[in-house]
């Protein structure tokens, strides 16, 4: 299986997600730069956390219409898998292949700690590791956590069993409609999520929890 | 062309800013505030013709980038006094 990681300039965690991503395959991922309008076959793209063009506008804006965005969007369209993490979830929102968008913490401090996650959702290519309800402990790290969506598109996700993670309800970082911390497109191909799989994939790390995502995706696409 | 787009929460959504803002005028002594709301302004040069292109435009813009209309609203104000 191939991975390929998009580096966007402010990207810090495409490093520490290719390190998670040769763990689980065995090969090194292609770190492809934003400007770039080639993007190598890969069977799951991953946009990682950082700051994208220095947040500058809306976190994720920019990054949403740099020209290896528009073959990412191709690609997901024809059903690559992506995974978004952290800023990589807010630029899928910008970009459209995921909906609604992540507005800054409700209580405007930067939050960074563990967080509790539920896997609502074990079917997609990201969570066939976790069992259905089972809880989780991955770390968060971000001020723009807040998920909001309209009323509709709410219910559409949690009626599509869209929300694939959602924080333990007394757990909530952000302030993130429904406990929000994860979500994929109708597909289930596409996932945004903003803890932090890649900082809790080792036991030097405190954990392994976010491990089983990655190794999840090598067995659900090989 | 000169023009200036001003981007604000839509109503309904939660805007935490605004209301930080809201507490430190309480706490300053300024009574009698029962809102604020924050936003931004940006400020655009552009080739245009005529005020209608201008207007079409920036719309295109707000649409594509200036805005996240899941969230913001936008209303472009030309200056055509320069």
């Amino acid at each position: 299986m191939q991975a390929s990681v998009i580096v966007f300039p402010g990207s810090n965690c495409d490093r520490d997600v290719a390190v998670c991503l040769e763990a689980a395959t065995g090969k090194k991922p292609n770190m492809v730069w934003h400007g770039n309008s080639d993007l190598p076959d890969s069977d799951v793209i991953v946009l990682p956390g950082g700051f994208s063009y220095g947040d500058y506008l809306r976190c994720g804006s920019m990054a949403a219409n740099c020209p290896i965005m528009k073959e990412v969007v191709l690609k997901a369209q024809k059903g690559t898998a992506v995974l978004g993490i952290c800023n990589g979830f807010q630029v899928l929102t910008e970009c459209g292949l995921l909906p609604g968008v992540l507005m800054q913490n409700a209580d405007l401090n930067f939050v960074c700690r563990n967080t509790r996650l539920i896997v609502d959702n074990n079917t997609t290519p990201f969570t066939g590791l976790y069992q259905q309800g089972e809880e989780v402990v991955i770390p968060v790290a971000h001020n723009e956590g807040n998920y909001f969506a309209d009323d509709e598109t709410l219910d559409e996700l949690s009626g599509e069993g869209r929300i694939v993670l959602s924080y333990a309800p007394e757990d909530n970082p952000n302030g993130a409609c429904k406990n929000i911390a994860g979500i994929c497109d109708a597909s289930g191909r596409v996932l945004g999520m903003m803890p932090h799989p890649e900082r809790r994939a080792e036991t030097a790390l405190g954990g392994e929890d976010g491990k089983r995502m990655f190794t999840g995706l090598v067995e659900a696409l090989s | 062309m000169k023009a200036t787009v001003k981007i604000t929460l839509k109503y309904g959504v939660l805007d935490p800013q605004g209301k930080a803002i809201e507490k430190s005028l309480g706490q300053l002594g300024f009574s009698g505030v029962n809102e604020v709301r924050q936003g931004k302004l940006i400020e655009l040069d552009i080739d245009a013709d005529t005020p209608e292109a201008a207007e079409k435009q920036i719309t295109e813009m707000c649409e594509k980038l200036l805005a996240n209309t899941v969230i913001e609203n936008y209303d472009i104000q030309l200056n055509l006094a320069e």
